[in-house]
């Protein structure tokens, strides 16, 4: 038998594509049985999902503009892992973000577009920023773990935004919790008005201009983590502290580095929502988008490219989910739940259990082909 | 001594014996076809370089992991070892390189640990209490049965563990690298015990990379090469330099060839320095000495006795308690004075750490990426904002082809090459900016043997070239052959200094057990 | 304009446009995050919208959502998928509700807890501190210790309302009542966190008050049990909640969503739906209290002879219960 055949490296699209493809398929044979369960046809559950995200008409629009949290939220997560912090604050700190647009928003707001339009995505960045690195400075300098303090700034972030609309910033005379509406200067322009300036007519959806933003943010994110010098202190650091330690490298120096870009750029999802949705802050705009942020990010593998397919993906469920409740009563929405949590287990916590099966799978494939030839 | 022992005149089964072991990992081959037949009675050597899957075929043995193809059979009969339980079961027992113990209970409480076979505990101890000094005498392991083994010294804590499996009724026992941890002195009682045991019937395999240890202690050896048997050989009817053949595939020197040292000025000077570690413990307490140039001054010692801490300080990792450290005769812990990582590079110091894993290179990282760990940000390597990704490249494939690394493709991930050719990558990443001073631990550690001869001659090269090399190494082979001058670390302090050319393993053995020099032999 | 339908999307949505134009009269709801099992707010707009369908025989298409974008998303969905008319649950939806109903004019809103100024738009708000006025009546009149308490769940101006006017109700009965005030968070998850609702009811009980009246969603849960643990007195809310300890549950403060949804559905269906805005007070019976066989005995003949009084005084305008305004 020849050793250095079956020696050779697995290619690289068995795990990046087949092995990922397995667990997705074996998550939607699950969701299939439950549907079935509950009696109603899971083929047309798919499909009524497959449409729901891409081929209705406004669909893609909502699919996209999902995408966009997810993309934010999933690159924040994915920044700090890189240093070897897991962040589960993304959603405080896109809460956050939404004050710093709303206050230039609300007083800065008579300002010409091209000023306070990036006033406010660094507003928002800044405040996001500040939300992670008040995390970072603690890890950093006394030790408090990142997990722990995230958490708890979520908690912080809400009763802090609660309080300031329910007293400070709501409308006066209503009983929402919500801000004025901005001035429309600060508006982003949404996908259907640009595409009517071309001429092409569209569905009004909540997509907007951040999309592209999201994607500026991702090949930014890419470059600053791989082509430049502070990108590989943050991953010596994560990877080895020791390694960076002897290296010369600062470790809370990029702890607090990696926890303010990754709070900036969970910024986004308050750009996205408050910038060019909504118009206005209102309470508990993020939605749990954060959170979800985390398994788009181990499902995307810390890397920008990957995270655009697994927001994406996320995207779909969620557009596509609710389609499939709107039109399959019986799949309410603890229904579509489940079947993303199956898709996170699956992809995300239950992902190297197959790995090592399909691989050997492989091998024992190759080399039973191989043999015969020998 | 093996001819003391008894030739059976019938034949009678091996001990154990195993036919066709395959054992893959994902997509690695740990073992190959590995068959092979240990005879009751002897002490058996499995020798290979690290990686070579002695410890894999060991764990397969043990139950620990099952084979995915091949048999074991013990004294003649299948067995299907599904776990350790089993292979106690049938008589195997096997003391790991890391003790199993638990160091706040007694000798005797860790012995019956998971066999206390009365529901009352203090019964059980009674039993094993009579059983514990019958092994004891029988095979001359004094132990004080009631002692903690905190208390113990590494010597003793390992006749724990050997009492331990004697005590489950091992008749095979497996022995995992156990001298690693080991004083000379010690490493001489513990072959005494093994050879004991052998004399009284029982099985012995000893696992290793040190061809010494092979042809002291055993009578059989099994030569193991990327997963596979490579031969078996009579311990008699063999050489360590067949032996080392062997295991590498080729010829290798296994004695470094080099001329007398001219030694210059003092690079490095260490004045009474003393260092604490993460746990502020003080680890060096009160060190000096100086490092020349063109000398290799070696530091031996047992691991753990602060030697790391030491070049940690020196290199500018470790903040020191006191003392001072000097470099061209300029005082580097002076109030104020700049002493990290960065700038002892960029002072010309260099450090080859002792763990390469731990330290030295980022395993998840491509080895372009390792291969610039600590002079990522010199200009070469980064512009202001983006790094030179073609310039890193080229130049540390450059480095790689230098130091012949294989393979020499700085892409690839650096936890796909082998503990030497790691070794070799940060090697080359400290010695090429061409330092003056090169601070080097354990520079061989789980390297192979070709790789170590290479290494081994690239520090010799250096200081001919007039660099001064501080060496610390558990090794006393390799302090022996490069050191110039020998210094030895016990509990934090030097208790002495030899010269290379009149240091002898049984004195350094004794030093390193924390015995003092007499004075007249220091001159 | 921007509700027009590309032709690729016409096309498919006609099969759906088919359907519901089969069935001429298409009622639809959207709940809020609560979702439509809160046990409060949004329980009884599902009741109110399965009595419609159980004494019509007409279904409903429904949806509960789960992030901010998806109450415009869910609105127009429904709008386009041919309903008649369609209820929006929350003052949360107001904006949505806006933008949608300017899309869709022929489509018929309902918006329940807010107030939404379009022809196609019917606009439902209860006074739930004239409901809350009397229960704070109730409570003073049955304590003992002249301490009484109030949970609410999120802190937001509605919750803020209902404890305006149950202050205003006990002061009305004793000036020198203490009135303990609680909320159980500033999350959404407020509404639904019946071990805290427990906790802070506890409290209130350590510190002297012996009724407390919940106006927290699920939360409420917690409370009533703990005043049925503690041997006091608790007050439910939205619906009436009598029936979970009966011995311990004083009152409940009745809002009739229930019947705003029903109303909604069952007046688009016959003809007799008109926009504008309806204030649901006690002279509407759109709030009001409860009074059954479980707390019967709890409600002395004077007590419930002074809440009549007192109602008929609001709502003839003797008494004026201001609430919360910001």
């Amino acid at each position: 038998m020849n050793q250095s055949a079956r020696r050779e490296d697995i290619p690289g699209w068995l795990t990046h594509i087949v092995v990922p493809g397995f667990n997705l398929l074996l998550a939607f044979v699950l969701s299939g049985i439950l549907i079935a369960v509950i009696g109603e046809n899971p083929f047309r559950a798919l499909s009524l999902l497959i449409k729901g995200a891409f081929i209705y008409g406004d669909s893609l629009g909502f699919t996209l503009y999902y995408t966009t949290n997810f993309m934010f939220t999933g690159l924040a997560v994915s920044i700090a892992f890189h240093c070897g912090l897991f962040n589960i604050g993304g959603e405080g700190q896109a809460y956050v973000s939404g004050l710093g647009v709303a206050l230039v928003g609300l007083y800065l707001g008579h300002l010409p577009v091209l000023i306070v339009i990036p006033l406010g995505i660094m507003a928002a960045a800044l405040f996001g920023g500040i939300w992670g690195v008040i995390p970072g400075y603690l890890q950093a300098k006394r030790g408090s773990h990142v997990v722990i303090t995230t958490i708890m700034f979520n908690f912080i972030a809400a009763a802090l935004m609660t309080y300031l609309l329910v007293e400070v910033l709501i409308k006066p005379g209503q009983q929402s919790p919500e801000s004025r509406e901005f001035a429309p200067n600060i508006w982003l322009p949404y996908a259907h008005d640009v595409m009517n300036w071309f001429g092409i007519n569209m569905l009004s959806t909540p997509l907007n201009l951040s999309f592209i933003f999201a994607i500026i943010v991702s090949v930014l994110t890419w470059g600053l983590i791989w082509h430049t010098r502070w990108g590989y202190e943050m991953r010596t650091v994560g990877q080895n502290p020791t390694a960076a330690v002897y290296a010369g490298i600062s470790t809370s120096r990029n702890i607090i580095l990696a926890m303010f870009l990754s709070g900036a750029v969970a910024g986004g999802v308050g750009i996205n929502e408050i910038m060019g949705i909504h118009h206005r802050l209102l309470l508990d705009f993020t939605s749990g988008f954060g959170f979800v942020g985390i398994a788009v990010a181990l499902m995307g593998r810390n890397h920008p490219f990957g995270i655009f397919l697994a927001a994406l993906l996320f995207g779909v469920l969620f557009q596509g989910g609710t389609e499939l409740s709107f039109d399959m009563p019986k799949v309410n929405r603890d229904m579509v739940v489940v079947i993303q949590g199956l898709v996170i287990l699956f992809s995300g916590a239950m992902e190297s259990v197959f790995r090592p099966h399909i691989i050997r799978l492989f091998v024992r494939t190759r080399t039973a082909i191989a043999a015969p030839a020998e | 001594m093996n001819a003391a022992r008894e030739v059976p005149a019938v034949p009678v089964p091996p001990a154990l014996e195993l036919r066709g072991i395959e054992k893959w990992f994902g997509n690695v081959h740990a073992n190959t076809d590995v068959s092979c037949k240990i005879e009751r009675g002897t002490i058996h050597g499995i020798i290979g370089e690290n990686g070579a899957g002695k410890s894999t075929l060991m764990s397969i043995v043990y139950g620990y992991y099952q084979a995915d193809a091949g048999e074991i059979l013990i004294n003649g009969e299948p067995a299907d070892i599904r776990g350790p339980e089993v292979a106690i079961a049938h008589g195997i027992g096997m003391v790991h390189q890391h003790f199993m113990l638990v160091n706040t209970f007694t000798v005797l409480e860790n012995v019956i640990l998971g066999v206390e076979d009365d529901f009352v505990l203090t019964r059980s101890l009674e039993k094993a209490r009579t059983e514990l000094n019958r092994l004891e005498r029988e095979y001359s392991l004094e132990v004080d049965p009631d002692a903690l083994i905190e208390d113990l010294p590494v010597g003793l804590q390992q006749r724990v563990e050997i009492l331990k499996a004697l005590y489950r009724g091992a008749e095979i026992l497996i022995l995992d690298e156990p001298t690693s941890v080991l004083t000379p002195q010690e490493v001489d009682q513990l072959f005494r015990i093994l050879r004991a045991l052998r004399d009284q019937g029982n099985t012995i395999i000893l696992i290793t990379h040190k061809l010494r240890e092979i042809m002291a202690l055993t009578d059989h050896v099994t030569i193991m090469r990327q997963g596979a048997v490579v031969g078996h050989v009579e311990t008699a009817e063999t050489s360590r330099e067949q032996l080392a053949e062997m295991m590498v595939g080729r010829s290798v020197l296994l004695r470094v060839e080099k001329k007398k040292a001219e030694p210059g000025a003092a690079v490095l000077e260490v004045e009474n320095l003393h260092v604490r570690d993460g746990l502020n413990v003080r680890r060096v307490n009160g060190v000096s000495f100086q490092v020349r140039e063109g000398e290799i001054l070696g530091i031996a010692g047992v691991a753990g006795n602060g030697q790391s801490e030491l070049l940690e300080a020196l290199a500018g990792i470790r903040a020191v308690e006191s003392g001072r450290i000097l470099l061209r005769g300029e005082d580097l812990t002076r109030p104020g004075a700049v002493r990290t990582p960065k700038s002892m590079r960029q002072l010309g110091l260099a450090h080859v750490p002792e763990e390469r894993l731990k330290m030295g290179l980022v395993e998840s990282f491509l080895a372009s990426e390792s291969g610039i760990l600590g002079h990522h940000h010199e200009e070469k390597y980064t512009g202001r904002i983006l790094t030179r990704g073609r310039a890193i490249l080229d130049d540390v494939a450059r480095q790689m082809k230098a130091f012949d690394v294989r393979p020499p493709d700085p892409s690839l991930l650096t936890s796909k090459f082998s503990g030497g050719n790691q070794q070799k990558i940060v090697l080359v990443r400290e010695i090429d900016p061409n330092p003056d001073i090169l601070l080097v631990g354990q520079p061989t550690r789980g390297v192979d043997i070709g790789a170590i001869e290479f290494i081994h001659r690239r520090l010799i090269e250096m200081r001919d070239e007039g660099k001064a090399i501080l060496l610390v190494s558990v090794e006393l082979d390799e302090i022996l052959s490069l050191s110039d001058r020998i210094l030895v670390m016990f509990n934090g302090e030097i208790v002495g200094e030899l010269p290379q050319a009149s240091a002898t393993e049984t004195q350094l053995g004794l030093m390193m057990a924390g015995e003092r020099l007499p004075a007249e032999a220091a001159k | 304009m921007k509700q027009l339908f590309v032709a690729a999307v016409a096309a498919l949505g006609l099969t759906l446009a088919a359907q519901a134009s089969a069935q001429d009269f298409s009622p639809a709801i959207v709940f809020d995050m609560g979702g439509k099992f809160d046990k409060s707010f949004n329980e009884a707009a599902f009741n109110g919208a399965e009595r419609f369908t159980s004494e019509t025989g007409i279904a409903y298409r429904e949806f509960e959502i789960t992030s901010s974008a998806q109450r415009e998303q869910a609105l127009r969905n429904m709008a386009r998928r041919g309903a008649t008319v369609v209820v929006a649950m929350g003052f949360a939806q107001a904006t949505a509700v806006e933008k949608v109903a300017k899309e869709f004019p022929d489509v018929k809103f309902t918006i329940i807890d807010a107030v939404v100024d379009l022809p196609n738009v019917q606009s439902v708000v209860f006074k739930e501190h004239e409901g809350s006025f009397l229960v704070g009546m109730a409570a003073a009149m049955a304590s003992k210790t002249g301490k009484v308490g109030f949970v609410g769940g999120m802190d937001i101006p509605l919750i803020r309302n209902f404890a305006a006017g149950y202050v205003e109700g006990a002061k009305f009965v004793n000036p020198d009542i203490t009135v303990y005030q609680n909320m159980t968070g500033t999350t959404p998850a407020a509404w639904n966190n019946p071990g805290k609702g427990n906790e802070l009811a506890r409290s209130q009980f350590d510190r002297g008050a012996d009724v407390v009246y919940a106006a927290a969603g699920g939360t409420g849960i917690g409370v009533y049990q703990a005043a049925k643990d503690s041997g006091k007195l608790a007050i439910g809310v939205d619906s009436n909640q009598n029936y979970l300890h009966p011995g311990t549950m004083l009152t409940s403060m009745i809002k009739r969503v229930d019947v705003a949804v029903f109303n909604a559905f069952a007046t688009a269906k016959d003809g007799t739906w008109k926009g504008g805005t309806q204030v649901l007070g006690l002279a509407e019976d759109g709030v009001g209290y409860s009074i059954d066989e479980h707390n019967r005995s709890l409600i002395t003949a004077d007590m419930e002879k002074r809440l009549e009084a007192a109602r008929a005084d609001i709502i003839s305008g003797k008494i004026t219960v201001t609430g919360y305004s910001n």
